[in-house]
C-alpha cells in the first residue's frame, strides 16, 4: 500500500525532473549554437560582400595618340611624356565613340563614366610603350565606381532618374558599350597594389598592409627579446622577494589594461615627450610592443616552467654556471612554447586598432610607405576608415580588407596551434 | 683544482663579469613592465592634473552634462564647454550591462555544455571553434555591429512599432557580448573543471539528475571562480573601444534605454584625440582624465577578480 502511494507522485515528479533536465540541456546546447551561428553569419556576410571587390568594371577605349600632343613627338623622354594631357586623350576618345554627346552637360556625364584614375593608367601605358606614340591604341581603363556598381547589380535601374547615380543617357551609353563588348569585369589589381584613395575604384589596401607589416615588425623586434629575457629572469633567477612579486603583479595587470590606455601612453610619452613622428609605423610598433610584452612574458614563463628541473640540474652538476644551464639547456627546450605565445601576441597586435588611432595612424595616406617613419595606416585602421565612407563601393572593399585581415590573423593563430602540437613534449 | 680545468686564471674571472653583465640585462628587461606601468600612470596623472586645473574635479566627476566642444568665439554661448562625465559613465555601464547579459548566461552555459555534456571528441572540435570568436579583431565586430546588426535591429523595431536608434546601445552591447562569450566560457570552464569530481559524483549517487547536480552542486562550488571571470569580463567590456566607436553614438545622453544612442568613455577618448589637437585645450586634456578614470576602474576590477580567483583556487588545491 505504502509503495503504491509513494509511486504516484514520484512518477509525476520524475517526469518533471527529466523534463527540466532536457530543458537545461537544450539551453546549454543552444548557447554553444548561438556562438557558432554568429561566427558563421559573420563569415558568410563578410565573404559574400567582400568577394565582389575582387572584380572591377573596366572599359575598352580606342585612343589615337596624336604625335603633336607630345613635346618631342615620337622622341619624347619620360619627363616630356608625363606632361601630355592624358585626360584630354580619354575625353577625346569617349567623345569620338559617342558623337551624340553635344551639350556641355552630356559631355560631362560621358566623361564621368570613366574613373579619374584612367589618365594615370594611360600614362603608365605610354611610359612603358613609348613606341606607340602616333599610333592608335586600344586600352582597358578603370570605369567609375557607379558603372562598377551597376554591373554588379547594386545600382537599381528602375529607380527614378533623379534618385540614381547614373542618368538615363549614361545608362544608354553603357548598354551600347556592353553590346560592343567594350565593358567587362576584370580582376581588381588596384585593390592589392595601391594605397588609399577618395575614389573607391582607385583605393587599395597595399599601403595599409605595408604599414601593418612595419608596425608588427617593430613590435616583434622589441617585444620578443624583451619578453623572453624578462621571462627567463623571473622564472629562473629572480629571488623571491617583494620586488619580484611587484613585477609579477605589474605584468598580470598590464595584460588586462584596455588597449586604448596604451595608446594614451604612446601619445603622451612617445609623441609629446620624445617628439617622435606622428602616424609612423615605428611609434605604432612601439606601442603594440608594450601591449604584447605581458602576453609574451606570461607565455614564456609557462614554457620555462614546463621544462623539468632535472635538465637544469644535470647541467649544473657537470659544472655549468646557472646562466649557462639556462641559456644552453632550458631555453632551447622552452623555445617552441615561447614562440607560440609570441605568435599569438603578434596576431593580436596585428588586429589592434584603438592604440593606433591615438598616435595618428588614421591619416589619409595615398603613397605607399617605404620606411619605418613614413606616415602610414594599418590594415584594421583601413577597415575602420573605409567603413565610414558613404559610397556603396567602399562597403565591399571594407569587407575585402576584413577578409585579408582575417586571413593574416587566422594564419598566425593556425601556425601557433601547429607549432604547439608539433613541439609539445610531455616529460 | 678549478683553475686547472679552466686552463688559465683569467677565464673564470672573465666568465664572472660576463655573467654579471647578462644578469644586469635580464633585470633591466624585466623592469620594462614596471617602466610601462609608471609611464601609463605618470602620463595619465600629469595630463589629468593639468585638466583639473582648468575644470574642477567635482565638475568632472559629478557633472551631468558632457559637451567638450569649445567655442571658436569668446562670446559664444556655452563657450566654456561642459565636462561632466556622468553621462559617459552611464552610457558605458548601459552597453556593458547589455554585453554581460548576453555573455554571462551564454558563456556559462557553453562552459557547462563543454565540460559536462559534450563528449571529449565534440569538445575538442567545438572549443577551438568557439575560441575563434576571441581571435577576431574588434574592428571586424565593430563593422558587423554598425553595418549589419544595427540596421537589423532598427528594421525589427520598426516592424513592432519601436523607435530604435541606428546607433543604439543594444546593437553595440549585443555584439560586444558575443565577442566576450569565449572569454567567459573558458574561465567558467576552468572553474567548473576545478571542482573535485567527488562532489559531482556524490550528487549523482544520491539520485540527482545531471542538471540538478550542475545547478545545485557544481555551479555553487565554482561560483567564486565564475564571479571572478565575470569581473574580468566586465573590465574587458568597459575598456573595449572599436565596437563602440563604430556602432555607438557620439553625443552624450543621460538615459537607461538600450534602444537609445549613448556614448561611452572610450568613444569620447577616441573622438577627442583623433584629428587636429592642441595640447593645452581642456578638450584634449579631458581625454586623459577619462583615460585615468578608465584605467583606475579596470585596474580595480582586475585586482579584485584576480584575488577572488586566486583565493578560490587555493581552496581546493
Amino acid at each position: 500500500m505504502t509503495e503504491l502511494a509513494f509511486k504516484g507522485p514520484s512518477a509525476e515528479q520524475l517526469r518533471r525532473r527529466h523534463l527540466a533536465e532536457k530543458r537545461f540541456r537544450l539551453f546549454a546546447i543552444s548557447s554553444v549554437f548561438l556562438g557558432l551561428a554568429f561566427l558563421g553569419v559573420l563569415f558568410i556576410i563578410v565573404a559574400i560582400s567582400g568577394a565582389d571587390a575582387v572584380r572591377q568594371a573596366k572599359m575598352l577605349l580606342t585612343i589615337s595618340l596624336d604625335v603633336d600632343e607630345f613635346e618631342e613627338g615620337k622622341n619624347s623622354n619620360s619627363a616630356q611624356i608625363s606632361k601630355a594631357d592624358f585626360e584630354g586623350f580619354i575625353k577625346k576618345s569617349m567623345r569620338s565613340s559617342f558623337p551624340d554627346a553635344k551639350t556641355r552637360r552630356m559631355k560631362r556625364e560621358l566623361s564621368k563614366l570613366v574613373s579619374s584614375g584612367a589618365a594615370y593608367e594611360l600614362r603608365e601605358f605610354i611610359l612603358t610603350n613609348p613606341n606607340q606614340i602616333g599610333e592608335e591604341i586600344t586600352i582597358w581603363v578603370t570605369a567609375s565606381d557607379d558603372v562598377d556598381m551597376l554591373l554588379k547589380g547594386k545600382l537599381n535601374r528602375d529607380l527614378p532618374a533623379d534618385l540614381r547615380q547614373l542618368s538615363d543617357q549614361q545608362l544608354l551609353w553603357l548598354d551600347q558599350l556592353m553590346e560592343q563588348n567594350k565593358l567587362e569585369m576584370q580582376f581588381n589589381w588596384t585593390l592589392f597594389t595601391k594605397g588609399d584613395s577618395r575614389e573607391p575604384e582607385q583605393a587599395g589596401i597595399a599601403g595599409a598592409m605595408i604599414g601593418s607589416f612595419y608596425s608588427v615588425m617593430v613590435c616583434l623586434l622589441i617585444s620578443f627579446p624583451l619578453g623572453v629575457l624578462a621571462a627567463i629572469y623571473l622564472e629562473s633567477f629572480a629571488p623571491k622577494n617583494a620586488w619580484t612579486s611587484f613585477i609579477e603583479v605589474n605584468i598580470n595587470n598590464l595584460a588586462a589594461v584596455p588597449s586604448i590606455v596604451f595608446g594614451l601612453l604612446g601619445l603622451a610619452v612617445f609623441l609629446n615627450f620624445f617628439e617622435l613622428p606622428r602616424s609612423a609605423p615605428l611609434v605604432g610598433g612601439m606601442v603594440l610592443a608594450l601591449m604584447t610584452l605581458p602576453t609574451i612574458i606570461i607565455a614564456g614563463r609557462a614554457a620555462i616552467q614546463s621544462v623539468p628541473p632535472s635538465i637544469k640540474e644535470a647541467a649544473l652538476a657537470v659544472g655549468a654556471s646557472p646562466i649557462q644551464a639556462v641559456f644552453h639547456h632550458v631555453l632551447p627546450l622552452a623555445m617552441p612554447g615561447m614562440l607560440t605565445g609570441t605568435i599569438i601576441g603578434t596576431a593580436r597586435a596585428l588586429g589592434e586598432t584603438a592604440p593606433l588611432l591615438m598616435i595618428g595612424m588614421v591619416a589619409f595616406v595615398v603613397d605607399l610607405p617605404t620606411t619605418f617613419t613614413d606616415p602610414a595606416t594599418a590594415l584594421p585602421v583601413q577597415v575602420f576608415l573605409w567603413s565610414d565612407m558613404p559610397e556603396t563601393a567602399f562597403a565591399e572593399r571594407t569587407s575585402a580588407a576584413i577578409l585579408v585581415l582575417l586571413a593574416f590573423v587566422g594564419t598566425l593563430n593556425l601556425t601557433a596551434v601547429i607549432l604547439r602540437n608539433k613541439f609539445e613534449t610531455r616529460y | 683544482m678549478r683553475e686547472a680545468t679552466q686552463g688559465s686564471k683569467a677565464a673564470p674571472q672573465k666568465r664572472f663579469w660576463t655573467e654579471r653583465l647578462i644578469m644586469a640585462v635580464l633585470i633591466l628587461c624585466s623592469s620594462v613592465a614596471i617602466l610601462t606601468t609608471i609611464g601609463i600612470v605618470a602620463s595619465l596623472i600629469f595630463e589629468s592634473i593639468r585638466f583639473f586645473q582648468i575644470v574642477p574635479i567635482t565638475d568632472f566627476l559629478f557633472g551631468l552634462h558632457w559637451s567638450p566642444q569649445m567655442a571658436i568665439r569668446e562670446d559664444q554661448v556655452g563657450s566654456s564647454g561642459a565636462f561632466g562625465a556622468i553621462p559617459l559613465l552611464v552610457g558605458t555601464l548601459l552597453i556593458s550591462a547589455v554585453a554581460l547579459t548576453v555573455a554571462g548566461p551564454v558563456g556559462l552555459m557553453s562552459a557547462v555544455f563543454l565540460s559536462e555534456y559534450a563528449s571529449s571528441s565534440v569538445r575538442s572540435k567545438i572549443k577551438p571553434t568557439l575560441e575563434i570568436l576571441a581571435g577576431i579583431p574588434t574592428v571586424v565586430y565593430g563593422f558587423f555591429a554598425a553595418i549589419v546588426v544595427a540596421p537589423w535591429l532598427r528594421r525589427g523595431g520598426e516592424a513592432i512599432g519601436l523607435d530604435v536608434s541606428s546607433e543604439s546601445a543594444l546593437a553595440a552591447g549585443l555584439v560586444m557580448g558575443i565577442m566576450t562569450i569565449p572569454f567567459v566560457s573558458s574561465i567558467s570552464d576552468d572553474a567548473i573543471t576545478a571542482v573535485p569530481t567527488s562532489l559531482k559524483e556524490g550528487a549523482l549517487a544520491v539520485g540527482s539528475t545531471r542538471s540538478e547536480a550542475i545547478k545545485k552542486v557544481i555551479i555553487p562550488a565554482a561560483l567564486p571562480g565564475i564571479a571572478g571571470g565575470l569581473l574580468l569580463a566586465t573590465s574587458r567590456v568597459i575598456g573595449e573601444t572599436m565596437i563602440v566607436v563604430m556602432a555607438a553614438g557620439l553625443t552624450a545622453k543621460l538615459t537607461l534605454n538600450p534602444l537609445d544612442a549613448v556614448t561611452t568613455v572610450t568613444v569620447q577618448i577616441v573622438t577627442l584625440l583623433t584629428g587636429d589637437q592642441e595640447f593645452d585645450s581642456p578638450k584634449t586634456l579631458s581625454a586623459f582624465a577619462l583615460g585615468l578614470m578608465l584605467f583606475t576602474v579596470t585596474l580595480a576590477l582586475n585586482v579584485t577578480a584576480l584575488k577572488i580567483v586566486k583565493a578560490y583556487r587555493e581552496q581546493y588545491d
